[in-house]
């Protein structure tokens, strides 16, 4: 079982492979993938700098280009399908169906692997791209119970890579437009959700208000930590009640399912978090990295350690975490 | 142009959707979308309850396409999309790609839904070369975007509009109105029967800003283009696709006043209500 890492930057990337990540995955400069953030992410020369270093340490590099390309903008996906293939990672993370065409059609031999961004949560869905775009792999959304995910291990014509931890979407990925209907930007337009641009807090009488294109997200106390104004975590009212209506400030970890994910066939766990420190990288890939290696060592007896699960909690929104759709009771 | 009417989006009970469907049979509706897209926990009807009401509805003159479900989680699930797919009557409007892989494997052909993600005519064409006929713009393009698609398309397909009723936004695996209700999906109670055009979901500030409907999240405001359909025929759209809503007088006068403007009659929005028509003008959908 792979362990595959996030990456935003090159001292993110050497954190990875240092601690033993499997594979990076990243992204470039621009709107092509879904962490568009200002100054994060890769220029084409850079790429082949971080393909280099990834290599020398026997780490692969994988490449997101998973947004949805409109036509004023599609040469820009073409140039980064060119420019990641002219660098030599090792695989391409594609959502769009155009891009998958060009990608495959352009590069016959270039691995590809299907986007969490496309939806794809059935083995007919994950048929479709297998039969007509020859992908290898598919990342799930984070929709399923682990039930689900281990019967659908057993069925899918391509290996399943899932997420393991970081910030949980609540919503199926690459069908939640929550953030454009409030900031007019999202995963699937632009490659960003809640967009920082259109943060804005304020200290009130009241409360620390946070805000997202003036729409009111949260109002925190003193003695409450203020999130990140993430649509899908904020505090609304529904009926009578105030509350966490969609989700609550949370992290998604799954150590906890380790060996279960393991021998039902999962071939790589994903960490989200491409847009985080190089110090979380390191801690993250540090843990995970000792965690799957007890975990293949010995499936039967593993159960993660107590200071593991300390260390990636401290890393966790709102210091949290949560099985997520995995668990059925979240549901 | 033709009216269209899109999946009910709610839990209604079997007489409420009889007696919805019957109400609009002699309607100016062209296309009726029959089916549950959204949760298949919801089973007031079955496939073959859907299959009558749609015999029933083409004896009228009226077209019908079957919708299939949006999200699927378990192998029941991708049954039950098999089984729609399978149909041999009608045609089937493809809201996942397993649906649009089942109908292509039986050489059939197909629409798609707002959920199928076309954002570019390259898109667009492979999904024709699979007998795709009619699309629905995702919703939060606008007529600016879908100008550029039909430019870059070659085949240039009949385009379809979501031009009034809430947003489809957002799916989850997790129940919004059960979580409401502090209840797990599991024992959800079918409490989103009780809510036959949804929940809103508002700000701290009273801003209402989401509507949920179980899994589904849709906007808090209705999408009205009624003062921009007398265009769309120019742009490639052939169907404007109207929301249900539950009040069947207040379906039946928007129903009119669509009808009423594709016949380029001007019908202006009603100054008191607001609505999200953002996407369609290129800002964000709630403006």
């Amino acid at each position: 079982m792979e362990l595959v890492c996030p990456a935003g930057n090159l001292p993110s990337l050497k954190k990875a492979v240092k601690q033993g990540a499997d594979a990076v995955y990243i992204g470039f400069k621009d709107d092509t993938n879904a962490r568009h953030f200002a100054g994060l992410n890769f220029t084409p020369a850079n790429i082949k700098h971080a393909v280099d270093f990834a290599h020398k340490g026997g780490c692969k590099i994988f490449l997101a280009i998973n947004t949805y390309p409109q036509p004023r903008g599609w040469s820009r996906w073409e140039t980064a399908v060119s420019s990641a293939a002219d660098a030599g990672v090792d695989a391409l993370i594609v959502a769009d169906i155009g891009v998958l065409e060009y990608a495959r059609n352009k590069y016959p031999d270039l691995r590809l692997h299907l986007s969490v961004q496309s939806s794809a949560t059935n083995e007919r869905a994950l048929a479709f791209y297998h039969e007509n775009f020859a992908i290898q792999r598919a990342v799930l959304p984070r929709v399923l119970s682990l039930t689900q995910v281990k019967r659908l291990v057993k069925k899918s014509p391509v290996e399943l890579e899932v997420f393991g931890f970081g910030s949980l979407c609540i919503m199926a990925e690459g069908r939640c437009l929550l953030s454009s209907y409030v900031t007019g930007q999202s995963p699937n337009n632009f490659g960003a959700c809640s967009p920082a641009s259109a943060v804005r807090w304020t200290d009130t009488p009241s409360g620390l208000q946070s805000r997202l294109n003036n729409v009111l997200i949260d109002c925190f106390q003193e003695d409450e930590n203020a999130g990140y104004p993430t649509l899908c975590k904020g505090r609304f009212r529904v009926e009578d009640n105030t509350y966490n209506a969609l989700e609550e400030p949370t992290s998604l970890n799954t150590l906890d399912l380790l060996p279960e994910l393991y021998l039902s066939g999962i071939k790589a766990i994903k960490i989200e978090g491409r847009q985080r420190s190089p110090a979380y990288v390191e801690q993250v890939t540090r843990v995970w990295r000792q965690a799957i290696d007890l975990c293949m060592h010995n499936p039967e007896l593993f159960t993660p350690k107590a200071e593991w699960q300390n260390r990636l909690a401290a890393l966790s929104e709102g210091r949290q975490t949560t099985l997520g759709a995995y668990h059925r009771p979240w549901q | 142009m033709r009216l269209s009417l899109g999946p009910i989006l709610y839990f209604w009970s079997k007489e409420d959707i009889g007696s919805f469907y019957r109400e609009l049979a002699e309607s100016p509706i062209d296309i009726f979308y029959l089916g549950e897209t959204i949760c298949s926990k919801r089973r007031s009807m079955s496939l073959d309850d859907w299959i009558e009401l749609a015999r029933e509805l083409t004896a009228h003159g009226k077209e019908v396409v079957l919708s299939s479900l949006t999200l699927l989680e378990s192998e029941s699930e991708l049954t039950g999309v098999r089984h729609l797919c399978e149909n041999s009557e009608f045609t089937v409007e493809a809201n996942d790609m397993s649906a649009v892989q089942i109908l292509n494997e039986h050489q059939l052909p197909f629409v798609t839904g707002p959920s199928v993600n076309i954002y570019n005519g390259k898109t667009l064409d492979f999904l024709c070369a699979k007998q795709l006929t009619r699309w629905v713009l995702p919703v939060e393009l606008g007529k600016q975007e879908l100008i550029d698609i039909m430019e870059d398309s070659a085949v240039k397909p009949e385009a379809e509009v979501f031009v009034y009723g809430y947003l489809p936004l957002a799916y989850s695996a997790r129940c919004f109105t059960a979580r409401a209700h502090n209840l797990p999906k599991d024992d959800c109670q079918y409490v989103c029967q009780n809510y036959p055009i949804g929940l809103p979901l508002r700000s701290q500030e009273e801003q209402t800003l989401f509507n949920i409907n179980g899994i589904q999240t849709q906007s808090g405001e209705r999408i009205n283009l009624v003062e921009e359909v007398a265009g769309m025929p120019g742009l490639g759209v052939g169907v404007t696709r109207l929301s249900p809503v539950a009040e069947i007088n207040e379906m039946k006068s928007v129903i009119a006043a669509f009808d009423r403007a594709r016949d380029g009659e001007t019908v202006l929005l009603d100054e008191g209500q607001s609505f999200c028509n953002g996407y369609w003008f290129g800002n964000p959908g709630m403006l």
